[in-house]
């Protein structure tokens, strides 16, 4: 049980790392062979609606994500700082976890300002992989939902 | 500062950046363009499917109520208390018979009318309201509501013409041929911008951003400027259609391209499929961006449909206001890939996103130089008129042009 949330943990604090390190092909790695990797408006969740900002419903999806975020889109210059909370253990079977934690995310651009990006909740199905725990499905819902600018680098 | 004497030329081909900064500006134009007689999007009859369904919007940001009452007809009325002028309805939306304001508990029905006044006749025999107090002329203010198609417009201008000569008839064609079969809410995208509303008005006008400035359309190969398409405006030149058939494209992109160094169409996609297109009905046009006069955006990119509108927030900010939609008769398969294809637009979108950088480093760049210009020449100077090619910002003039009309500053001998 410690060990199980010591595994979360460990990949949730690798996760924001790599993200506001933007070493997105590392990231990918965090990913289970299958995965999928969901950024969606709070405000269609609650209304039970199905449409995100990103949706990615399968490993090559996300592949091109990342992808098209290195080749293609142009956005502000910034960099990221995750600071993500405890994760709560919603459910522990003998596959995996699933687990939620809140974040937020700042953003700095070039000239030093940062801002308040996005807060939200991350759902995570955690699948095992040997010791260690690989991301099967991750969703974040995003409370910031008037997305301040554009969304370029994965949450 | 507001005068016919800020244009250097009178085709719209220079635009003074002053109009994207100004203060005093702006608020002529939540009178004169947003308050005028202009039509602006306000939301889809989808999202109030049934009696007393309600949903809040904006025209400008004028705070507004859409109610279906209870024979299915749509009403239309500014949210504002007609006692102290609190916001009336503070939910986004709901089902309810009416609206009370939670500070003095005013009721008003389905149509705006006062229904109900707490201490009218005061209390305990003491008090209350004079006799000459009239109901009747204590409503929320009615907005003018009209539907094309399903798609809700909305004017608080008396001299407004008919919704549908407002359009014309090339624009009700092709708001039609999206919304030919009922539709539904897929969900909302909202993006927050730091720049001017017309900076985003401006955006989709102009076709040949899209294969410059959204590099994922050329890596992957899916969009070419040259392409058979067009722009299509109304007679007035105030809206304006640019649209694409698919498998149309010849190599003479590649040969233009080349000049400006542009990467080859040589990447490939892991999930082809996020750009395929399946035909929605029996036409090859596989791109159709409109952009009505004021705030409005109807897109089909590919299977991908929404329409944004724009909601100004100030000079200095706006909001883009997504509504994405599929059919109500989509086969599963159909459902989900209208779920992937959302990856192309919205506030993350591949071949969208960049737009919000575009208006922003704008913004930034021209609050300095009030009196510089932009230039828009692509597709020739002078009169303002269709172009059978897609290279050409002719519809960005037309947009000026009416603007500069509605807010009385056209100059003398206008070619418009």
């Amino acid at each position: 049980m410690m060990s199980d949330l010591l595994g979360a943990y460990t990949l949730l604090a690798q996760y924001g790392h790599l993200c506001d390190t933007a070493q997105f092909d590392e990231w990918l790695k965090l990913f289970a062979p299958t995965c999928a990797y969901y950024v969606k408006p709070r405000e269609n969740e609650d209304l039970g609606l199905p449409a995100c900002i990103m949706y990615c419903d399968s490993r090559a999806m996300l592949e091109d994500r990342i992808l098209a975020l290195r080749v293609a889109s142009k956005y502000n210059i910034h960099t990221d700082r995750h600071i993500i909370g405890l994760p709560r253990l919603v459910g522990n079977g003998s596959n995996g976890l699933s687990i939620e934690a809140p974040f937020a995310v700042y953003q700095t651009e070039q000239e030093g300002d940062t801002r308040l990006f996005a807060t939200g909740l991350y759902r995570d199905r955690l699948e095992r992989d040997g010791d260690e725990f690989k991301i099967s499905e991750k969703m974040v819902l995003v409370d910031t939902f008037a997305v301040q600018s554009l969304l370029a680098t994965p949450l | 500062m507001l005068s016919s004497d800020i244009w250097s030329t009178k085709d719209y081909s220079r635009v003074p950046y002053r109009l994207y900064h100004d203060e005093s500006i702006y608020d002529v134009e939540l009178q004169r363009v947003f308050g005028g007689p202009a039509w602006s999007l306000v939301g889809l009859e989808a999202e109030i499917p049934n009696p007393n369904d309600f949903r809040t919007s904006y025209i400008g940001e004028t705070p507004i109520i859409l109610h279906r009452d209870k024979n299915g007809e749509i009403h239309g009325f500014v949210n504002r208390c007609s006692h102290r002028g609190a916001l009336v309805r503070r939910e986004l939306c709901g089902n309810a018979k009416d609206h009370v304001c939670i500070y003095h508990q005013w009721c008003f029905g389905q149509d705006g009318s006062l229904n109900g006044v707490p201490f009218r006749r005061g209390f305990k025999g003491k008090g209350g309201y004079d006799k000459d107090f009239d109901m009747k002329e204590h409503g929320l203010e009615k907005v003018k509501v009209g539907s094309i198609g399903g798609v809700l417009f909305a004017t608080q201008s008396e001299e407004a013409e008919p919704l549908e000569e407002y359009l014309g008839e090339a624009i009700l064609g092709f708001i039609r041929r999206i919304f030919h079969r009922p539709v539904h809410i897929i969900g909302y995208h909202r993006q927050r911008i730091r720049g001017n509303w017309k900076g985003y008005a401006e955006n989709p006008r102009d076709n040949y951003h899209a294969g410059l400035l959204h590099e994922f359309l050329r890596t992957f190969g899916l969009d070419r400027p040259t392409q058979v398409g067009g722009a299509t405006m109304d007679r007035r030149h105030r809206h304006g259609v640019t649209w694409g058939r698919s498998e149309s494209g010849n190599d003479a992109a590649r040969e233009a391209y080349a000049s400006a160094q542009v990467a080859s169409a040589d990447m490939k996609l892991a999930e082809p499929t996020l750009v395929a297109y399946y035909p929605d009905r029996n036409d090859d046009i596989n791109i159709a961006i409109m952009s009505l006069f004021p705030n409005c955006v109807i897109q089909q990119i590919a299977n991908s449909l929404a329409t944004r509108q724009i909601r100004p927030r100030g000079p200095n900010e706006f909001e883009i206001f997504q509504t994405v939609i599929g059919y109500d008769d989509d086969t599963p398969q159909m459902k989900q890939h209208r779920l992937r294809q959302a990856n192309l637009i919205g506030p993350a979108g591949l071949v969208s996103m960049e737009d919000g950088e575009a208006v922003e480093i704008v913004h930034r760049a021209t609050k300095a130089s009030p009196d510089d210009c932009e230039i828009l020449e692509l597709g020739g100077k002078g009169e303002i008129s269709d172009r059978d090619y897609r290279v050409n910002d002719v519809p960005v003039r037309g947009f000026w042009s009416y603007y500069a009309e509605l807010m009385g500053i056209e100059p003398e001998g206008a070619v418009r």
